[in-house]
């Protein structure tokens, strides 16, 4: 009896040490990996990288922040407006429950699969070339399914008295909707969506046949129908995120390419960590809120 | 009461009168010069509730129509060019016609698909005990600095691009093996891509089975302890056995999140059609066919309606994915990934 329980000490003990382990590993390896890729990227840096000649990622980096705006246009109306009919219209039939198994669908669907089909509809069966409202669009079907739930949950985690006390004086559903429960679930779709935005800035397999991989931009050009006008989005737009696949095979065309994808990838995740930054604080100050109203 | 007061709406706006209580009201906001009627509410209730159900059933059409286009295109590779699925499937003769309209090459696509099965099987197998020990880690063992510090690292994880995963893949892992190991190949191999994929469904795996150890109730553990059970007894055989299906679910996503990476295993797997011998041959895989060749093929040809029917695989698969979560934990994804 005692040599058991001797044992059985001596196991916890060491799957104790075991555990800090794997937990410290692979807090070691994360803080190399992100290190690395930032450190190395930043070291790659070259006066012109961020310029807009073959050798600059300046055009990339503007596509991908143009490319992302317009998704988050499209999906984000589409996706709080659906999260809203989940959370407040939806009847428990038949047709929810598919909506709900289209969201889990749409969500889960690999990113290529997605891409696939916005270059059939989006490209093909319209006969346009690459184009960055393609890519948009294709971003947008991916962001969607997540903009939805975000909003349908933070509407279904508010407090029932809100709904109940607006319905009181007289308001409609719809009014009591947009005046008092949207309103109060904005921080936590404002999370969602820039959470959704992060996604978007490193998404490269959706948009491999529907942004195209490459860019032609005439910073001169100010006429909205050129092909070469930063702002016509119905022009070829490479990603900061295709760059950097793109750059993987140009070794012999471009000197430079190994930089330039090195400082990309740093890019990337420095943006992509901002924003899952600028999501957690405002997480945090929601909690902080909801603390305050307790007390 | 929304019901009534619906049907107030209704009756008030067909019948075109009004009872006398709300026409006093009316006439009292004309005091206060409000020029918004009832009615101006009662349409913006239903043209707002018309457009909210408009978003919800556009996500409906939006993922049929993603299915029925692929079913569409995928299918041609039987019905157009009469091959058939078992060849798909099981034949390693990928010879298809690349124009648009020959036909008579081989279609079969077994090389990639062994080549997914292979690189994700092995990329759980490598990473599912570590997964499962970080969760453990953050919910049992250091619950304060885990959710302090283990967590906002594990969404770090998640937050990298897959490209960037590709491309240290890439620069770092694939010359490494080569030095390393010295294949005859080079660096490009199963093992590569397996490393790339294990990293990234890493955190997939340790936030759900994390987040199931943690909902397993307070009482099982003390009743543990009460009994005398130390913390690894705790753990292995009440906690873990509690969290089950939570943790098989976590295994599940992170293996669909493997099966649909497309560009980070291309840029390591060496794209080279053959099944690969060892862990340190190169082979190729579904995804990374598709990324590089189907705006190389002539659309509408055999070549580039395999690569659609390979698409369909893909879309097929992931369905497959949400059916046994849904078998195992009762739920859907969208509740466990919250």
């Amino acid at each position: 009896m005692q040599a058991r329980i001797r044992s059985a000490r001596r196991t916890d003990e060491v799957m104790t040490v075991v555990f800090y382990a794997v937990g410290g590993f692979f807090l070691v390896l994360i803080l190399i990996l992100a290190g690395y890729i930032i450190i190395n990227g930043l070291r790659s840096y070259y006066p012109g990288i961020f310029g807009t000649t073959s050798s600059g990622i300046g055009n990339q980096l503007f596509n991908t922040v143009y490319l992302v705006f317009w998704s988050l246009l499209i999906s984000v109306p589409i996706g709080v407006l659906a999260g809203i009919y989940m959370a407040e219209y939806a009847k428990p039939n038949k047709l929810t429950k598919f909506l709900r198994i289209s969201i889990e669908s749409l969500s889960s669907l690999p990113s290529i699969v997605v891409g696939l089909f916005g270059y059939l509809v989006f490209i093909l069966m319209t006969g346009a070339k690459w184009n960055l409202m393609a890519g948009a669009l294709a971003v947008s079907i991916l962001s969607l399914p997540s903009i939805t739930t975000t909003t349908e949950d933070a509407m279904k985690s508010l407090p029932k008295s809100y709904k109940a006390g607006s319905m009181a004086l007289g308001a409609t559903h719809w009014t009591t909707i947009i005046k008092v429960l949207l309103p109060a679930c904005f921080p936590r779709i404002i999370t969602g969506v820039i959470l959704a935005a992060g996604r978007g800035f490193g998404e490269a397999a959706a948009l491999l046949y529907t942004a195209g991989q490459s860019t032609v931009i005439n910073w001169n050009n100010w006429n909205l129908t050129s092909k070469t006008c930063p702002l016509n989005p119905f022009r070829p737009g490479e990603t900061l995120a295709l760059h950097i696949w793109v750059m993987r095979t140009e070794g012999s065309l471009n000197p430079n390419s190994e930089k330039i994808a090195n400082f990309s990838a740093a890019v990337l995740v420095i943006i992509v960590l901002l924003f899952s930054l600028a999501a957690r604080m405002i997480t945090k100050h929601i909690g902080r809120k909801a603390v305050g109203e307790k007390a | 009461m929304e019901s009534t007061i619906l049907n107030f709406g209704t009756q008030a706006d067909a019948a075109g009168h009004r009872p006398a209580a709300l026409k006093r009201e009316d006439s009292m906001s004309n005091v206060h010069a409000s020029k918004k009627t009832k009615g101006y509410y009662f349409r913006k209730e239903y043209l707002g509730r018309g457009i909210a159900t408009g978003c919800g059933l556009f996500i409906v059409v939006l993922t049929l129509a993603i299915g029925v286009f692929l079913l569409v295109r995928g299918t041609g590779t039987f019905t157009r060019f009469h091959h058939s699925i078992l060849e798909f499937l099981f034949s390693s003769d990928w010879s298809p016609v690349d124009t648009a309209t020959g036909s008579g090459g081989g279609v079969g696509a077994a090389v990639f698909i062994a080549g997914s099965l292979l690189t994700c099987g092995l990329a759980l197998l490598m990473i599912t005990p570590f997964s499962i020990g970080a969760a453990i880690f953050m919910t049992e063992i250091a619950p304060k600095s885990g959710e302090k510090i283990f967590r906002p690292a594990v969404e770090i994880f998640v937050g990298i691009p897959s490209v960037v995963y590709g491309w240290i893949g890439l620069t770092v892992l694939v010359p490494w093996i080569k030095n390393v190991f010295h294949p005859k190949m080079g660096g490009y191999s199963v093992l590569a891509a397996s490393i790339v994929l294990a990293v990234m469904i890493f955190p997939t795996i340790t936030t759900v089975a994390a987040d199931a150890i943690r909902s397993t109730p307070d009482a099982f553990r003390k009743a543990g302890y009460g009994l005398g059970s130390t913390r690894w007894q705790v753990i292995y055989r009440i906690v873990l056995p509690a969290s089950r299906s939570g943790i098989m679910t976590g295994i599940i996503l992170g293996l669909a999140r493997a099966f649909g990476e497309a560009l980070a295993v291309a840029m390591v797997i060496g794209k080279t059609r053959a099944f690969p011998k060892n862990l340190l041959s190169p082979t190729n895989n579904l995804t990374a066919e598709i990324a590089a060749d189907m705006g190389n093929t002539a659309s509408g040809g055999e070549a580039n309606m395999a690569l659609w029917t390979m698409a369909l695989l893909l879309f097929l698969i992931s369905m497959l994915f949400i059916f046994l979560i849904h078998l195992i934990s009762g739920k859907g994804i969208l509740q466990v990934e919250n």
